[in-house]
């Protein structure tokens, strides 16, 4: 059958009627018979040990079922094995400002609160470490186990021989940049309810990404076999990478549900959310490149240096990641990348949307601009004479498959009229264009195991119901109607014929989560495979039962039978009977592995993934030199989707990508003073608002990968990664000055023009980074293929 | 703390709530009336999320004590649509993806509903400045914008 009558078309969500009513249960909205409100009580200290915790007073208060602090939740987690470094509730030691360090559970809020307030703790604190330069400098250790001087990790790899590629190099241009850090700032607060039996299981519903690792690490924490623990992802109220973690919270409430016997819901406020963090990494880098005459770039030498907060989480795997993408956009043939990350006494740093690439993408596309202009050329025709082709490699052992950044990018140059405007607009006003790549799905898993990424069943009733399980947990991105799309195409049904159970561990096979773009890819496809395999049974029993020949079988409209002839169909429902009567149960199973694409060195296995999506970003710009504000007027975003399933949701992710890119471009920073956050509100961390959010224009480019699902890539966090840079090139088209340093806050616009108009550089950004040991250089064989 | 009995209505339904003078109406709601579908995202009056409609103003419940309210109408979004017809706003976010995880959708559907009941031919730069203080992080708000506009054209 050619054409497909559901995948490619614009619709809503499966879930649409649910969200507009109200009706869409969410964690903190659950209630459970006799439950309990939890609360946290948190560090007021940045670094100190912990001499004494005196709970009796709020033991004894009336209303009080139970208080816990660290000793009673012992065994250390992390999201990565070689992270192991938290605790539920801090043990002798705090970390960071807001750190959890004792639960209560009560019998309502005003009860718990009054209970945290009559937890006595004497501190004893210690030196406090708050920036890049402070950890490395200083003799204060965070960790006490770690490699020097609060070094959480490092890397170094080359790739090729960079010094002979500078050597060669016509230009060779090096450059400062820092990206600040944010919040994810979802806006639903993290949320857990817990209910522990006492016939010994435990069930969590929470706000999460990923079920199967809170699922991983409850049964490590509470030494409660995997099989009696259940844990159901409820719809997530927004996550951009901030409920990828498990969390304290999740931890406590079931640790308080198994000493009360109780329920108990814990709902963070907006100010835990802030501590509670694993935000956009604050990343200080530098970078080295060498250019032919014509702007190819002969060797590129980059180092970043993470500012990681108190805890790993995430950040072995980010370190790599803003070193491991720079190749997937432009050929570099000699490559080094050079990188650490340092912990300092500030809530975690985690994944968030793009997580680790957006900062050196920024410092990328940034360098390009200046570059371009070194060598007499504009910013697309140096972008132009640098792009990777389709099916190829990249000199870090990145397989590319489909790829359209060429069309990406000059859809977007005659969308936008970049070349008519670009250094010709009046004052103040400018426009500026970057591009990015991301992931469709990381390679790997994130613990080790050689089982499928991406497991999905699907059961059909006797009436013709077909239900899908998947652990996949929409966060919004509407991965949930994306399977159910993908199975009623395969089924020829439509998506109101499917019925979705998702993100529940006792109901549903494996999915690893929703992080790195990687369900419509791979819960995709295993939710594709596993629809052909009731599809082929229903085919067989109607060639069977119509007297056709199998391969002469199509479903389609409701009906399965001879495509061409309408005489010689069952109704759908009939066909199912047909089915069941001669094979029993229809029950289907499909499952996703990425292929094994890791290169031969170790820190390989992150950059790797079966696709990648491209986007290119335009960007028009009109500044107030006067106030120092930068006004975003209108965005051109081309991104390559591989096939929009639904267009409608590909546009929605854009635009959602494209606005968060903006706040973090112009304001949104996770700022401190000292080691306390400036502002844990909404109202302090800004953020956009209907007021700052220009027009978006997305152009789809579909590029039809060959193991994508009907060739679909992803969508959900690409968009982001060149709106960034845009907006910094479109800031030095309009005023000149150039922005090596987000977010362009007003005030360093203003600085930045008062010393340019002084004579200085007119820049805002750092001066250099720390002079720092990586360590041994791995040096790795350039792939074979790689020409 | 003192108790008293608060008298209002919820969505066409009265309601006789004993509760402490310091709840607010956004726990009330959702605690008291289990009407849940009002969202809390920072309980500061910084987000919209809690937005209800009080005697057909925008309040945010979050900052307005249950006290305040007495003798008033109180719409949520779960009295917005009329038994099983969605509100035109609702069938137009449905329609047009303005919701993605849906958390802010309760306030952005009521704080718009009030202002096509004072302004039923709303100027973009009107929905815009109507729903400023409602925040989405998913959408870009481009898509309720539309939704708004699409609802506001079929509603005439």
């Amino acid at each position: 059958m050619m054409g497909h009558a559901v995948v490619g078309r614009p619709g809503p969500r499966v879930d649409a009627a649910e969200q507009v009513t109200g009706r869409t249960t969410y964690a903190g909205d659950i209630t459970l018979p006799g439950m309990l409100v939890g609360g946290l009580l948190q560090s007021s200290q940045a670094h100190a040990r912990i001499l004494r915790i005196d709970t009796a007073a709020a033991e004894t208060l009336p209303g009080v079922r139970a208080v816990i602090t660290g000793a009673d939740l012992p065994i250390p987690y992390g999201i990565l094995p070689v992270s192991q470094d938290e605790h539920a509730l801090a043990v002798d030691k705090v970390r960071y400002v807001g750190e959890p360090v004792a639960g209560v559970a009560a019998v309502d809020a005003e009860t718990a609160e009054q209970a945290l307030a009559l937890i006595d703790i004497e501190y004893e604190p210690l030196d406090v470490v708050t920036s890049i330069d402070e950890a490395l400098a200083s003799g204060t250790r965070i960790h006490g186990e770690v490699e020097g001087d609060n070094v959480h990790r490092r890397a170094a790899l080359e790739f090729g021989d960079v010094e002979s590629g500078f050597e060669a190099a016509h230009a060779v241009r090096e450059n400062v940049y820092f990206f600040r850090g944010s919040n994810h700032a979802a806006l639903e607060q993290h949320a857990a309810v817990a209910s522990a039996g006492h016939d010994g299981r435990l069930t969590l519903w929470s706000s999460t990404q990923v079920p199967h690792y809170v699922h991983r690490t409850l049964e490590k924490v509470l030494e409660i076999p995997a099989g009696r623990i259940r844990v159901i992802a409820t719809p997530v109220g927004g996550g951009f990478g901030g409920k990828t973690d498990p969390f304290s919270h999740e931890i406590v409430a079931a640790k308080l549900a198994m000493v009360t016997g109780r329920p108990v819901k814990i709902v963070l406020s907006r100010e835990q959310v802030f501590y509670a963090h694993r935000g956009r990494h604050p990343v200080l880098m530098w970078v080295k490149t060498g250019f032919d005459p014509e702007g190819r770039i002969t060797a590129m030498h980059f180092r970043s240096f993470l500012d990681g907060g108190a805890y790993g989480s995430y950040g072995a795997a980010s370190l790599l990641y803003t070193g491991a993408l720079q190749t997937t956009t432009y050929r570099i043939p000699n490559y080094k990348f050079e990188g650490v990350r340092v912990f300092t006494n500030k809530p975690p740093c985690g994944p968030k949307r793009g997580h680790g690439t957006p900062q050196p993408r920024f410092a990328l596309e940034c360098q390009l601009d200046e570059a371009a202009a070194d060598l007499g050329l504009d910013p697309v025709t140096i972008r132009r004479r640098n792009l990777v082709e389709p099916f190829s490699m990249t000199v870090n052992h990145l397989r590319i498959t489909s790829c359209g950044l060429a069309e990406c990018l000059d859809r977007v140059v005659e969308a936008s009229g970049f070349f008519a405007k670009h250094g010709t607009l009046p004052e103040g006003k400018g426009i500026g264009l970057a591009v990015g790549a991301y992931l469709s799905g990381a390679g790997l898993p994130i613990y080790w195991n050689d089982m499928p990424q991406s497991e999905v069943e699907i059961k059909v009733d006797r009436g013709g119901g077909v239900t899908v399980f998947s652990m996949a947990a929409d966060v919004g991105q509407g991965s949930t109607s994306v399977l159910a799309m993908i199975v009623a195409e395969v089924l020829g049904l439509d998506t109101a014929d499917i019925t979705m159970v998702t993100a529940d561990t006792d109901l549903t096979p494996v999915d690893l989560g929703s992080y790195s773009s990687r369900v419509t890819f791979m819960a995709g496809n295993a939710a594709k495979e596993a629809a052909e395999g009731i599809r082929d049974r229903v085919a067989a029993a109607v060639a069977d039962e119509l007297g056709l020949p199998e391969d002469g079988v199509a479903a389609a409209g409701g009906r399965v039978g001879a495509e061409a002839d309408g005489e010689k169909t069952l109704s759908w429902a009939d066909a199912v009977r047909a089915a069941i009567a001669r094979g029993g149960p229809l029950i289907a199973s499909g499952s996703y592995r990425a292929p094994d694409l890791a290169g031969p060195y170790r820190g390989a296995g992150v950059g790797i993934s079966p696709a990648y999506s491209y986007s290119v970003a335009v960007v028009e710009v009109d500044c107030d030199a006067e106030t120092g504000e930068v006004k975003v007027t209108k965005v051109w975003l081309a991104h390559d989707i591989g096939r929009a399933l639904n267009p409608l949701l590909v546009e929605g992710q854009i635009e959602g990508g494209v606005y968060m890119a903006l706040g973090e471009a112009l304001m949104e920073e996770q700022a401190y003073r000292g080691a306390l956050h400036k502002g844990p509100s909404l109202l302090g961390y800004k953020t956009p608002t209907f007021l700052e959010m220009p027009p978006v224009e997305s152009i789809l480019v579909e590029t039809n990968d060959p193991e994508g699902p009907f060739g679909a890539k992803e969508v959900g966090q690409g968009p982001l990664l060149p709106v960034v840079p845009a907006v910094a090139n479109a800031v030095h088209d309009a005023l000149g000055i150039r922005a090596d340093e987000v977010p362009i806050t007003p005030d360093r616009v203003v600085k930045a023009l008062r010393e340019a108009s002084r004579g200085g550089n007119g820049r805002i950004g750092p001066e250099g980074v720390p002079k720092f040991d990586f360590g041994r250089l791995t040096r790795v064989k350039i792939p074979e293929g790689f020409s | 703390m003192t108790n008293g009995t608060i008298t209002l209505t919820v969505n066409g339904e009265a309601h006789r709530l004993a509760s402490a003078d310091h709840r607010t109406l956004l726990e009330s709601l959702r605690e008291d009336l289990g009407l849940t579908g009002t969202k809390h995202g920072c309980e500061l009056g910084e987000c919209g999320a809690c937005t209800v409609l009080v005697d057909g103003l925008a309040v945010l419940s979050c900052l307005t004590l249950a006290v305040q309210v007495q003798g008033a109408e109180v719409t949520t979004v779960e009295g917005l649509a009329d038994g099983a017809v969605l509100h035109p706003l609702q069938q137009a976010f449905a329609e047009l993806g303005a919701a993605q995880c849906g958390y802010c959708t309760p306030g952005m559907l009521v704080t718009a509903a009030a202002l096509l009941e004072r302004n039923p031919r709303p100027a973009i730069d009107e929905i815009r400045q109507a729903l400023a203080g409602n925040l989405c992080r998913c959408t870009g708000y481009i898509k309720i914008l539309d939704a708004v506009s699409l609802a506001a054209r079929r509603a005439r």
